[in-house]
């Protein structure tokens, strides 16, 4: 790998070499109830606006390729016939600007069940294949327990990689296309100094996790658990409002529906990101339903992640952000989840 | 010097060429026509759709137990079993009853409406591996529907198999599916049974439980011979394929000769919606037909 180091300063310069495009960077969104900073990924302008030191946005940086809501395909009708057009949705390249390790990972992730599987999906590919990311380094936050998910670096993913060391940034260059834009700002090649700078601050950032989840043998113990009281008891206080699949950097499971112009001369069908919290998930036409209660949905969504996609790809489908536990309205988090469940039936 | 990115664009083909894999036919769909329309009893008909562009119609090709999403544009899109012959490169024939808002507008449709057509999608009956064996194919109520594939298949390849019987079970007579073709089976040297929850004045046939023929089926079977011998096919509700196989697991018969078709909300077929997923196991990727060793290993199947 080739690294760089520039100027913390020349961040702006970077900016701007980029702002002829789409950039989307992190942004103030106001102000929470306890008077903490709101961030999101938003369009971002003005280097001004660009809050590169935030903590964690409210949203993850999926919706960029992963919208809430997409029309996949439009019917105009001629008489009894009928034509489809389908618009996979990249129109126009993006750069994610100040994306978090977990932000980056959730995204490889995502790959390989959405491109890296059969039936690619290219609504989900058009838009990634178009996307320039900047990682940057982050401070951990109460929630975060990425470094139990090993999504707490960055392997891949992303074209640079910059972690601030005082007033200066340390660059990993993962592209051609970001050893280009280095070549414009006042880099240098690190030397033994810089390289025990960043040793130091990885440490001392390795050292300040507060949060973590056991995930050893984790796949046998869901299994073993399947039937535990535990999720009854999450199932209780579980609301099903699927705010946590919403704000989930990895959830990514649909609805399909489609829809008729009040004309009738043309028709559309609609994506709409859903979430298996949600009632009528698994309920099919007459009414039956395979999860009709709360603890069902609640055990599936951890099942998924937690042992499905392991068995498929060696690795969870959670990056640890912690965002679905900071947004629950029942303070439902992963950790403790994850505890009970591997507490057995008896520490219910 | 600014840094202008471009876009890469995927194209969205129009030429079909049967390459699963290839992105650009995520969303496409043969348009097909619906040439014949049979009403089969109240509530299921029987469609012939015929895909339009000829060449396309040749190469579509599927297994027996594979399914296609079906979709009427604006109306919605939804899974049904293939249930022809595999063999014929006609029509597909699809058995539909009329459950929620897609199907029931489908049932109002008439001769020549133009739908598309994707697929096919999921695992087959490995009805090449059964050769030499004789055969069970075990049906309650709409499960007749994805084992019509498997029976033709085995019908036009009559001197491969053994013994085949067809057991099937449905509510009433009137609930019956396929009247037509019974003769035509029990010509080809199958053994059909029949029964009925329900009679109605014109029954002959046994009422009761299908459970009851299947016990008597493999009671007759002498011992040993019959797990060394069968294959067995189970499509219905899940109570009754799980009495059936554990009905055929005391025989004996290794449960990977033993073979289940699963239902479950599907929006995509193609493993990205996540609706159909049983435990975390995707019902259109990893099924719709699954041996029974798996479903015992799936959580949340029965
Ligand atoms: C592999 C497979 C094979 C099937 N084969 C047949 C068949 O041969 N004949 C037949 O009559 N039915 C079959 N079904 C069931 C059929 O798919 C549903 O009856 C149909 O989806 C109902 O659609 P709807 O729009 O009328 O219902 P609505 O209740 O309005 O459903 C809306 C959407 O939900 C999904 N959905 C609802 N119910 C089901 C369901 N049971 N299975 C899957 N998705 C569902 C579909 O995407 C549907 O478009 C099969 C299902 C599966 C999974
Ligand atoms: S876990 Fe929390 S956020 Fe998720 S559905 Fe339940 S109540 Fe809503
Ligand atoms: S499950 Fe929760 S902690 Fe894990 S990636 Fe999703 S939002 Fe983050
Ligand atoms: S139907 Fe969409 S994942 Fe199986």
């Amino acid at each position: 790998m080739i690294f760089k180091m520039f100027p913390a300063a020349e961040l702006e310069d970077l900016f701007a070499l980029l702002a002829v495009n789409r950039i989307i960077g992190p942004i103030s969104k106001g102000l929470n109830k306890d008077g903490h900073e709101l961030f999101d990924f938003d369009h971002v302008t003005d280097f001004s606006h660009l809050k590169i030191a935030y903590t964690q946005t409210i949203h993850s940086a999926k919706k960029f390729c992963l919208p809430h809501h997409e029309e996949t395909s439009t019917f105009t009708f001629t008489g009894d016939d009928w034509q489809k057009e389908v618009d996979f949705g990249a129109h126009q390249p993006l750069v994610l600007f100040g994306l978090h390790p977990c932000d980056i990972n959730s995204l490889n992730k995502l790959d390989k069940v959405l491109m890296d599987s059969i039936y690619p999906n290219p609504f989900y590919g058009a838009k990634r294949q178009n996307m320039l990311i900047i990682g940057h380094s982050c401070t951990p936050q109460p929630a975060c327990f990425c470094q139990s998910m090993g999504t707490d670096t960055v392997l891949a993913g992303c074209d640079l990689f910059l972690t601030l060391l005082g007033d200066d940034y340390f660059a990993e260059v993962h592209s051609s296309r970001a050893y280009h834009l280095l070549e414009q700002l006042d880099c240098w090649e690190p030397g033994a100094k810089d390289h025990a700078r960043f040793r130091a601050s990885i440490e001392k950032r390795s050292d300040s996790f507060t949060n973590t989840v056991d995930t050893s043998d984790l796949t046998k113990i869901l299994d073993m658990e399947f039937a535990s009281q535990v999720w009854q008891q999450w199932g209780e206080r579980c609301l099903s409002c699927g705010t946590c699949a919403q704000v989930c950097p990895t959830c990514y499971c649909y609805g399909i529906e489609e829809k008729v112009d009040m004309d009738l001369s043309r028709a559309v069908k609609n994506k709409q990101l859903y979430s298996c919290n949600l009632i009528d998930f698994a309920e099919v036409a007459g009414g039956h339903n395979f999860r009709p209660e709360s603890h069902t949905r609640l055990k599936y969504r951890y099942y998924h992640k937690h042992r499905g996609f392991v068995e498929a790809f060696e690795e969870a489908l959670c990056t640890g952000c912690g965002r679905c536990g900071t947004s629950c309205l029942a303070g439902i988090t992963v950790p403790e989840v994850i505890a009970s469940v591997r507490g057995g039936s008896h520490d219910a | 010097m600014t840094h202008k990115l471009t876009t890469k664009s995927i194209s969205s083909k129009k030429g079909y060429t049967a390459k699963e894999q290839d992105i650009a036919f995520f969303e496409y769909s043969h348009k097909a026509e619906i040439t014949n329309i049979y009403p089969l009893t109240a509530n299921e008909k029987l469609y012939q759709v015929q895909i339009i562009d000829p060449d396309d119609r040749a190469a579509f090709s599927f297994k027996p137990g594979q399914f296609v999403m079906l979709e009427l544009p604006g109306i919605g899109e939804a899974p049904f079993s293939i249930s022809s012959s595999p063999t014929r490169h006609g029509a597909l024939e699809l058995c539909i009853r009329a459950a929620g808002n897609m199907t029931n507008f489908l049932d109002r449709t008439s001769r020549g409406t133009k739908v598309g057509i994707s697929g096919p999608f999921g695992t087959s009956f490995p009805v090449e591996d059964m050769e030499g064996d004789d055969i069970l194919l075990l049906a309650g109520g709409l499960g007749i529907v994805p084992l019509r594939a498997p029976i033709m298949s085995v019908l036009e390849n009559r001197s491969r198999y053994g013994r085949v019987d067809i057991i099937y079970g449905a509510k009433t007579p009137s609930d019956l599916l396929f009247k037509y073709q019974y003769e035509m089976w029990k010509q080809f040297d199958i053994n059909l049974d029949i029964i009925v929850d329900k009679g109605d004045s014109e029954w002959t046939g046994p009422v009761g439980m299908i459970t009851e023929i299947i016990k008597r089926r493999v009671a007759e079977a002498s011992g040993d011979d019959f797990k060394h011998r069968t294959s067995a096919i189970v499509c219905g509700p899940p109570v009754m394929f799980n009495f059936v196989c554990e009905i055929l697991n005391h025989t004996g018969l290794p449960m990977e000769k033993m073979f289940v078709s699963l239902e479950r909300r599907m929006h995509c077929g193609r493993g990205k919606c996540c609706r159909c997923n049983i435990g975390s196991t995707y019902t259109c990727l990893k099924g719709p037909v699954f041996d029974y060793w798996s479903v015992l290993n799936l959580q949340e199947a029965i």
